[in-house]
Parts: structure tokens; C-alpha cells; sequence
């Protein structure tokens, strides 16, 4: 069995190492498997550089057409012209400020991903294939314009609210302040909510995609306020997985988050008004 | 969402506790082991017991406690957890993360108090932030228990006036402004409460409400213990902002639980410093508020307040506290159209408790509360709510406590004009009490106006007020009432004769319309009165200065037989009889032969005409005769004249030894000790004959009629009238006549047909044995009695 199993093992253990892996910030990120694995961080315009070592196993020979990196789908760095390996051999790359516009983004039908390979190019018994992921985060400014949402809204001799978000974007770690004024209530509500919702989209045109999750659920009002009321919003975003809003991502895909108020009233019945909030991702300071 | 039924709601309870128990079970593991996400958990999973609606206020109250006590450990946990470096700001922060709105604000409030004890943040600051958080909850139930956790939890930790949480100037104003929030924010939920659920459970619904006010009130009671609220603050702020939420909630229920708490709560100097402002919030509350009782408090409390210290009046002066109340008390009554006449009186009656209390010197006031009062009342008839009468009994009443003294109360001139709006029946008993407090104070009554102002207050118990018929009377009661009456009369007095006299046609004046049941009670006080100023008169008679007008005996006795005519007509003879006598002997003391011969005459005409009852001739001959035998004013002629009457009246008696008693004591009639014109012994001894002939023929009526003959009682009781004037030294009683009556008794005692009467027996022994012992004592009776040998 042992000679079975040793049969089908690869060549050789390929590794890749980052310059700076050991001071690199890591963040976990969740595989297709379910699995979470800490990956490096990476930011736009970063040189993206580091080791990889290709080394035999004891007693074989990699016979080899050339072997290569890519930063996937981008580069590709030319790593040594055809050979043989016999032993351990390490090779330095790196891509200079690498454009990464986009953010690595793990969504329900669509994942953005960052990932380096590393291609062992034989003639026979296929090419030998390594890949590592590592995550791009890209921080914006705070906004030079960051007006609030602020709207009147009812149901005709039913309802009449009138709601504020201090902001219209929001970073990750943001909290929305706001309230909710009531200027006529003929509903006997029992409860408010505020969800985020996130809203994604893939394809385009007819075969656009849309896939709506609710992240968060958060209750701003128990029992029935009368006319006059003013219930405050404060909802802390740090506690929930919320990732910067994508606009349509090389005309692939698009995340889109919003602020949904419901009122659900005694019968059950949900009223509700959703307004589109931006996420930015800001950087720490 | 109300429980069906008890049952259900005490099972809904147990889940309730059953879940509380096991969260704060996982809560206090994640404490010990100082895992601060999992105490977030199962403390927010906890909390979630009380998003309960199911349970009744008083079953949720259970669930709050436990709660809070669990929140207690939670709140030294976090705490411990400041302690060990955790930020406590992003313990402020993390408690908001929950997702349940009721659950995050209490543990919100719980941090919140950690974060003001930690000093990192202004307790105004923290305070603010938690009250406007609260709004969340708006179910009245969650809400008020939410809040009531948040009063419950910043007590301690207000920036006041000298406490560690005071910051920069003038915090006590936040302090205030919290609590004022915080307040308003319970009124507005506990108001709201009524609205829920099904109309047909209102009535439950408000019981339950009632159960729930202190946690209202009780913020009023924080505002009383701020230590920065002084007048001014209480003034410009507090009060106007409490008012102003009491009266716009507009709900019965909350209006007068605060009203009174205000009044509770605040200290009474505040009170009344602040009447304009208290005063004029309660004409603008809801009409069905029970402000009666409300503002009978307030007054009860300024009446306390003043009686503590006399240094506190000039305040009220100061104030003008009176005319205040005056006028909010006719501006709630206008306010309020529909309120029963009771509220009425007992707002009045509370004032008028109130100015006796404050301002005993001024009467005007009291005049003034009675004025107020006779003018709500007028128009509405006599009152027929038992418990208005009641309280206009107390408001009458309230005077008479004060000043322990009808003179002073007569004074008001409206006392009399309330009165009437008593049905008969109030009216005795208030004119009872008034005749009480005058006993109970020895009172003196001294002037004929102050008793025509008293009997006019008391006329209820003086005649029959608007014709009822005293048919439905208990008897006993009337006596009472009328025996009371007669006390009264009594006690009506002045030593100046003149006015005296005019004090009593007054009275008279009074009684005499009092009608046939009640001259009986009344007439002889009034004789005994005016008898009692004839003697005094009599006493001054030397007076050379009494003048012709003045009052005079004469005069007196005109109006006495008058009145004692009165009698006569009900007809009540034997009464009138009597003091006919009475008068007759005031006369003869004041030597007026012509009066006394006067009444004598009227009672002989009352006897001859008016006492046929043979019983009461018996009894009447005797007071003649007592009377008689004392007058000594008359001539020999009117004496005759009225003697002989007398003896004839005696022997025309039915019954022969009522005839022969009334003969014998005739005798008297003859021979006045103290006067010698006055001792004809032979018209005695005449007497004494008679009495014997009659005595005899008594013996054989009885003999005839029943085959034995009487007693010998009649016998011996003659002979101890011979006795008498044997001992006084009546020439015609002779020792021969005196042992024949002796053997004739002794011989009837020992005949065949006589009936054994011990008694008669031991009369006549204890007879003989009189005479031996007058013997023994010798001197001058033991010399006159010595011939007298007796043989037993």
C-alpha cells in the first residue's frame, strides 16, 4: 500500500513565502470547503513579492519545461527556462505595484479572488501546480460629501413617518445615528426593525442575477408609539459582516447595501422603506 | 394578548422564570469565568423573559425583580471587568450590539451606571443619553418597568448639588432635567396604558394601572430629594413642568395620583409659595378628577404646617393663602359643573377646617367659606345625599371644635343660612351637637339676641320644620332631643335681671311654638328660670333705684301663668299643677297674696276640671295640701276659702283610704308650727274624727264586700297623726282619745274577721314602742306621755 500511496504523491512541495509574510498583517478567510485559513493582506499598488522554494523529495529528480509565478488572470514572472531540479531551489519574485482595484469578496455567487500560482511545467505526468491566496483590501477616504437621508414617508390617513440617517455612507466600522419621528400613527404597531440588507447582482442584462441576504435585524422599537414620538436609531456596524459596496466589478457583478426600516403592526403586517447606503472601507488610523 | 384566563398566566410566569433562571444560570458560569461575550449572551437571552406580553403588570413585576436582581451581579461583573482594563466605553458600546431592542437597553442602562461611577464621562451626560435611548420602548408596560430601572439605577449617581457626580456649574439643573424626562416619558406610557386591549377589560385594565402608579410617582419623589431643588428651582422649573404634564395628559386616573403626590412629596413651604401656580393647574384638569379630595389635603397640610409653628403665619398673610383657595375652590367648582354637591361641601368644608386652623382671629373668613357655601347650595333645595348632609354636619361643626364656644360662632352670619339646607332630620342632629358643645363647655349663653340667634339655629329641635310629623320619631330620640332642649335652657343666663327677663320671653317666644309634645320638655325649665329671677329679684327688692319699668316679680309671674296655661291646653294638668304650685310659693316668698292666690286658684281649676284619673286626684291632693300648708302669705279668708276646698276635695275622693289619708293630712292645714295665728286645734282634731269615721266605714266596706275586714293600717297611721299633735301640744288631742284609738286597733286586730297584715302589725308595735321611748326620755315629752299607758 505504502509504495501505492507513494506512487501517486506529488514530486515535489512547493512553498511560497512572502517578503514581509512574518510582519504582514494576516485575515481569515473563508475556502470553498468552509474551511477559514489566514491569508496575507494586501493593498492596491503593493509590490507583491516574496520566495518560492521548489524541493524535491528525497531521492527523485523534477524534470522540468520551466517554472513560473502568476498573480492570476495578470502576470506572469518567467521563473527558470527548462531544467532539472535535484534539490531544493528557491526563487525570489515579485510584482511592483500591482493595480488590485478590487477588493477580495466572498459572496453568494460571487467570489472575488487573489491568488498567486506557481506552474512546474513538465512534459510528462502533467505540470506540478501550487496556489496561494492572499486578500486585497482597498481603503477609501472619508467622503469630501456625505449627505443624510433624511425622508418623509406614509400610507395615506395610516401612517405617517418621517426618518433620518445622519450619513448616506458609512464605513465598516460606523454607526448609524438617526430617528424615526412619528407624525401619525392609525396602526397598532407592535415593533420596528432596522436591517441592512445586501444586495448582489451578477450578469448582466437579461441573465442578471440578484441575490438579497439580511445581515442584520436590529430592533429599534417595541410597542405602539403615538403621534409626536421620536425613537432614536443607533446601530453599531462593527458587530456584522459587511464588506464596502462593489459597483459593478469589471461589468461582472455589483454588492449593493441597504438600510431597510419595517414596522411590523399587530396583524403582522410589515411596512417597510428601504434606502440605498454606501460602505467604504476606511482606513485605520 | 391579555391572559385568559389566571391559570394561564400563572404558567406563562413559571416559563417565564423557568427560562430567566436558566439564562442567568449560564450568565453568572460565564461571570466566574470572567468570559465577557458569553455574559452579553445569556444575560441579553435573559432579559428576553421580559419581552413578555402576556403577563398581567403585577405577574410581570415578579419577573422584573428577578431580573434585577440578576442585572445587580451583571453590573459588579462589568464593574470587575473596567477593573481588569476593559474600556468602559466599549462595554457601552458592546451592550448595543443586541439585536432585541429591551434587552440591550437594560443592559445599557447597567453599563451606563458603571460608566457614571467610572467618572470617565459626566453623569449628565450619561443620564441624557439613557433617557433618550429608553424611547425605544414604547409598549407602557415594558416601557414604565424599563424606566422605572433606569430611576432605580441613577438615583444614587444625580449630578446634585454637592454630590460626587456634580460636575461644572449648575448641573443640578440636568439633574432635574433627567428626572423631569425621565417622568414625563412614565406618565405619557402609563396614560397610553389604558388603551390596550379590549375595551369590555377596561375596568381591570385601570385597576392594573393603579398598581403601577408609585413607579410614576416615584420620580416625583427623586425631584423631592434633590438636594439642588430649592423654592426657586421647584418655582421656575419643577413644578411648572410637572403641572404641565399632568394636566395635558389628561386622564383621570394620572391627574389625581399626581396632584397628590405633588402635594405629598414637595415640602409645604414650596406649596405655599407656589399656590397661584398649584392652585390654577386644578380648575384645568379633567372634570371627573375627584379634586375634592385632592385639594382637601392640600388644605389639611397647610392646616398642619401652621399649626406647627407660629413663625410660618405671616407667610400665609404674606401669601394671602386664604382668599388663594378661596378662589381656586370657585373656579374648580365652575370648572367642574357636574360635580356632586358633596364635593362641593367638602371643599368648603376643608377650607373652612383650613381658616379656623390658620386664621382663627378672622371670622370674616370663616363667615366668607360659609357665605361661598350657602351660595352653591342655593337653589338645590334641601339635600337629599346622606353624605353631603354628613359633611355639612362636619363643616358646621368644624367652628364649634375650633372655637369651643357658640358665642363665637353665632357670630357668623352665615352659619344659620347653611343650616337650612339641612333636612329635618340633619337639622336636630346639628342643632344637637351645637346644644352638645355648649353643655361640654358650660357655655354661657347671655344675651337675649345671642339666644334668639342660637334658637334659631336649633329650631329644628324647637318645632316641626316644614310639617312633618313627628309620627316617624322614635320616642327615646325625641326625649332626648327635647331633655337636651331643657338642659339647654338652663344654662341660658345673665345676672343682670334685665336682660334676664328679656332672655326669657325669648325663650319663651321659642318654646311656646314647639306644640303639645314638646311644651312638656320645655315649659318647666323655663318656669324654673324665671323662678330662679324672681328670687333674685326678690334679693334686690330693697333696691331703691328699681324703677317703674324695670322688671318686677309681678311682671314675671304674669308671664309664667301665661305660660304655664299652655299646659293646660295640651293637656298636660298635672304637670301644669305642679308649677302652678311652684310659682304659688315664689309668690307667697315674695309676699304677693294675690298672685299666689292666683295660681291656686288656676290649679284647683285645673284639678276640679281637668284631673279625673283617680290616681292622679290622690297624688294632686296631697301637693295641694304640702303646698297650702306651706304658703303663709294668705289672709284668714283666702286661706279658708282654699283650705276648705281642699278638705272637700279630700273627702270626695273614691276610695275610702285615699279619702281618709287626704283627710288626715288636712289637719295640717290648721296647725303651722311656726306660726301661732295659725293653730286651730279643734278643726284638726275635726279632721283627725273624720278621718277615723272614714277609716271605720272603710273597715266595714271591706267587711261587706269581702267578708273580712282590712287592714289596720289606716287606724295607725291616724293615731300617729294624733301623735303628732299630742307631742305639738294641741289642747284637743287628750290622752283618753289617743288610748281609746289604741284599744280600738288592738281590739280590731284581735277580732275574728280581721285579715293578718304583718306590716300593719309591726306599724303598730314599732308605734308603741315610740311612745315608751318618749316616756324613757323624760323632760317635758316624757311628762306628756307619761299618762299615756299602754298594755300590749
Amino acid at each position: 500500500m505504502n509504495f501505492l500511496i507513494g506512487a501517486f504523491k506529488p514530486a515535489c512541495n512547493i512553498s511560497i513565502t512572502f517578503s514581509d509574510g512574518k510582519t504582514r498583517k494576516q485575515v481569515p478567510v473563508k475556502k470553498e470547503n468552509g474551511q477559514t485559513v489566514m491569508v496575507p493582506l494586501f493593498q492596491s499598488q503593493e509590490n507583491i513579492s516574496g520566495k518560492i522554494s521548489i524541493e524535491p523529495f528525497q531521492g527523485k529528480k523534477i524534470e522540468h519545461n520551466g517554472v513560473k509565478v502568476e498573480l492570476l488572470g495578470q502576470i506572469v514572472r518567467e521563473l527558470d527556462v527548462p531544467g532539472d531540479i535535484y534539490e531544493r531551489k528557491t526563487y525570489p519574485f515579485e510584482f511592483s505595484t500591482v493595480e488590485m482595484p478590487y477588493e477580495t469578496y466572498n459572496g453568494v455567487n460571487v467570489r472575488l479572488r487573489y491568488v498567486l500560482k506557481v506552474t512546474v511545467s513538465r512534459s510528462y505526468g502533467g505540470s506540478i501546480v501550487e496556489y496561494q491566496d492572499f486578500m486585497v483590501r482597498n481603503y477609501s477616504p472619508l467622503p469630501s460629501i456625505n449627505n443624510s437621508i433624511k425622508m418623509e414617508v406614509g400610507i395615506e390617513d395610516c401612517l405617517h413617518i418621517e426618518f433620518e440617517y445622519n450619513k448616506s455612507k458609512y464605513h465598516l466600522k460606523d454607526v448609524i445615528i438617526g430617528k424615526i419621528y412619528f407624525l401619525l400613527v392609525r396602526i397598532k404597531i407592535k415593533n420596528m426593525d432596522l436591517e441592512i440588507r445586501r444586495r448582489e447582482s451578477t450578469g448582466s442584462g437579461a441573465n442578471t442575477h440578484v441575490e438579497t441576504e439580511t445581515l442584520a435585524k436590529f430592533e429599534l422599537m417595541d410597542g405602539a408609539p403615538v403621534r409626536g414620538e421620536s425613537i432614536p436609531i443607533r446601530l453599531f456596524l462593527s458587530p456584522y459582516e459587511l464588506t464596502p459596496t462593489h459597483r459593478n466589478i469589471n461589468n461582472k457583478f455589483s454588492v449593493k447595501y441597504y438600510l431597510n426600516l419595517v414596522l411590523v403592526d399587530e396583524e403582522d403586517r410589515r411596512y417597510f422603506k428601504q434606502q440605498e447606503i454606501t460602505i467604504y472601507r476606511l482606513q485605520d488610523s | 394578548m391579555i391572559a385568559d384566563g389566571v391559570e394561564d398566566e400563572e404558567k406563562w410566569l413559571a416559563a417565564g422564570i423557568a427560562g430567566l433562571q436558566q439564562n442567568a444560570f449560564y450568565m453568572h458560569r460565564a461571570l466566574d469565568s470572567n468570559n465577557l461575550r458569553d455574559a452579553l449572551k445569556y444575560s441579553a437571552q435573559m432579559l428576553s423573559e421580559l419581552r413578555t406580553s402576556r403577563l398581567s403588570p403585577h405577574k410581570y413585576y415578579e419577573l422584573y425583580m428577578r431580573s434585577f436582581d440578576e442585572l445587580r451581579k451583571l453590573e459588579m461583573f462589568f464593574k470587575e471587568e473596567t477593573r481588569r482594563g476593559c474600556s468602559v466605553i466599549d462595554l457601552y458600546e458592546l451592550v448595543q450590539h443586541a439585536g432585541n431592542i429591551l434587552p440591550r437597553l437594560y443592559l445599557l442602562c447597567t453599563v451606563g451606571s458603571v460608566y457614571i461611577k467610572s467618572k470617565e464621562a459626566p453623569s449628565k451626560d450619561v443620564l441624557k443619553d439613557l433617557v433618550e435611548m429608553c424611547r425605544g420602548v414604547q409598549h407602557p408596560v415594558r416601557g414604565l418597568f424599563l424606566r422605572s430601572y433606569l430611576a432605580q439605577v441613577s438615583r444614587d449617581k444625580l449630578p446634585d448639588i454637592g454630590s460626587e457626580y456634580e460636575g461644572d456649574a449648575d448641573t443640578v439643573v440636568d439633574a432635574v432635567e433627567f428626572v423631569l424626562q425621565n417622568f414625563t416619558e412614565m406618565n405619557k406610557l402609563w396614560v397610553r396604558m389604558q388603551h390596550q386591549g379590549p375595551a369590555r377589560e377596561k375596568e381591570k385594565r385601570e385597576k392594573e394601572r393603579s398598581e403601577l402608579r408609585d413607579l410614576v410617582g416615584k420620580n416625583l419623589h427623586v425631584l423631592s430629594q434633590i438636594e439642588g431643588v430649592d423654592l426657586d428651582m421647584y418655582k421656575d422649573t419643577v413644578l411648572p413642568r410637572v403641572l404641565e404634564q399632568v394636566v395635558n395628559c389628561k386622564d383621570e386616573l394620572a391627574q389625581y395620583y399626581l396632584m397628590d403626590c405633588i402635594i405629598q412629596v414637595f415640602p409645604d413651604e414650596y406649596h405655599l409659595q407656589t399656590l397661584d401656580v398649584l392652585l390654577g393647574a386644578f380648575p384645568q384638569l379633567q372634570p371627573t378628577v375627584d379634586i375634592k379630595t385632592v385639594l382637601s389635603r392640600l388644605m389639611e397640610r397647610l392646616s398642619n404646617y401652621a399649626a406647627l409653628s407660629a413663625d410660618v403665619l405671616p407667610e400665609f398673610l404674606q401669601v394671602e393663602a386664604f382668599s388663594k383657595l378661596n378662589n381656586a375652590i370657585g373656579k374648580v367648582i365652575e370648572a367642574q359643573p357636574d360635580m356632586p354637591i358633596l364635593g362641593v361641601i367638602t371643599l368648603y368644608s376643608s377650607l373652612l377646617t383650613f381658616t379656623l386652623h390658620v386664621h382663627p382671629d378672622r371670622l370674616d373668613y370663616a363667615d366668607q367659606v360659609l357665605g361661598a357655601c350657602v351660595r352653591q347650595l342655593s337653589g338645590k333645595g334641601k339635600l337629599e345625599d346622606n353624605k353631603a348632609t354628613k359633611q355639612i354636619v362636619a363643616l358646621l361643626s368644624a367652628p364649634l371644635e375650633k372655637y369651643n364656644d357658640i358665642v363665637t360662632t353665632l357670630k357668623l352670619s352665615n352659619y344659620p343660612c347653611v343650616m337650612e339646607y339641612l333636612d329635618s332630620e340633619t337639622n336636630k342632629v346639628m342643632a344637637a351637637v351645637i346644644i352638645q358643645s355648649i353643655m361640654k363647655n358650660k357655655t354661657r349663653i347671655s344675651t337675649a339676641d345671642r339666644v334668639e340667634a342660637l334658637f334659631e339655629l336649633i329650631k329644628g329641635l324647637l318645632k316641626d320644620l316644614d310639617g312633618t310629623l313627628g309620627d316617624e320619631v322614635d320616642e327615646d330620640d325625641f326625649k332626648e332631643e327635647q331633655n337636651s332642649v331643657a338642659r339647654l335652657i338652663q344654662m341660658l343666663y345673665n345676672d343682670d335681671p334685665e336682660e334676664m327677663f328679656k332672655i326669657i320671653c325669648t325663650v319663651r317666644k321659642h318654646i311656646l311654638a314647639g306644640g303639645p309634645k314638646r311644651l312638656p320638655f320645655t315649659v318647666p325649665p323655663l318656669v324654673f328660670s324665671s323662678l330662679k329671677l324672681v328670687r333674685q329679684l326678690q334679693g334686690l327688692e330693697e333696691n331703691p333705684f328699681g324703677e317703674e319699668e324695670s322688671t318686677t316679680p309681678k311682671k314675671i309671674f304674669q308671664l309664667l301663668n301665661q305660660t304655664v296655661e299652655t299646659l293646660s291646653n295640651i293637656p298636660a294638668p298635672e304637670l301644669a299643677l305642679r308649677l302652678y304650685f311652684q310659682c304659688a310659693e315664689a309668690a307667697n316668698d315674695c309676699d304677693l297674696e294675690p298672685v299666689a292666690y292666683e295660681f291656686f286658684t288656676q290649679a284647683y281649676i285645673l284639678y276640679e276640671e281637668e284631673i279625673s284619673d283617680s290616681r292622679a286626684q290622690v297624688t294632686a291632693i296631697h301637693l295641694i295640701i304640702g303646698t297650702l300648708q306651706r304658703m303663709h302669705v294668705f289672709g284668714v279668708e283666702n286661706r279658708d276659702t282654699l283650705t276648705h276646698k281642699a278638705t272637700g276635695y279630700s273627702a270626695k275622693l273614691l276610695k275610702k283610704p285615699d279619702q281618709c289619708r287626704a283627710v288626715y293630712a288636712c289637719s295640717h292645714l290648721f296647725w303651722v308650727d311656726d306660726q301661732d295665728n295659725m293653730k286651730d286645734g279643734e278643726r284638726v282634731l275635726l279632721c283627725l274624727k273624720r278621718a277615723l269615721r272614714i277609716a271605720n266605714a272603710a273597715q266595714q266596706m271591706s267587711n261587706a264586700a269581702r267578708g273580712s275586714s282590712g287592714s289596720v293600717t289606716l287606724f295607725v297611721e291616724i293615731l300617729n297623726k294624733y301623735l303628732y299633735f299630742f307631742e305639738k301640744g294641741n289642747p284637743q288631742i287628750t290622752v283618753a282619745a289617743i288610748l281609746s284609738l289604741i284599744e280600738l286597733i288592738t281590739t280590731e286586730m284581735q277580732s275574728d274577721t280581721s285579715t293578718p297584715d304583718p306590716a300593719a302589725d309591726a306599724f303598730f308595735a314599732s308605734t308603741l314602742r315610740y311612745i315608751e321611748f318618749q316616756k324613757q326620755k323624760g323632760g317635758a315629752i316624757g311628762e306628756k306621755y307619761e299618762p299615756v299607758k299602754v298594755t300590749a
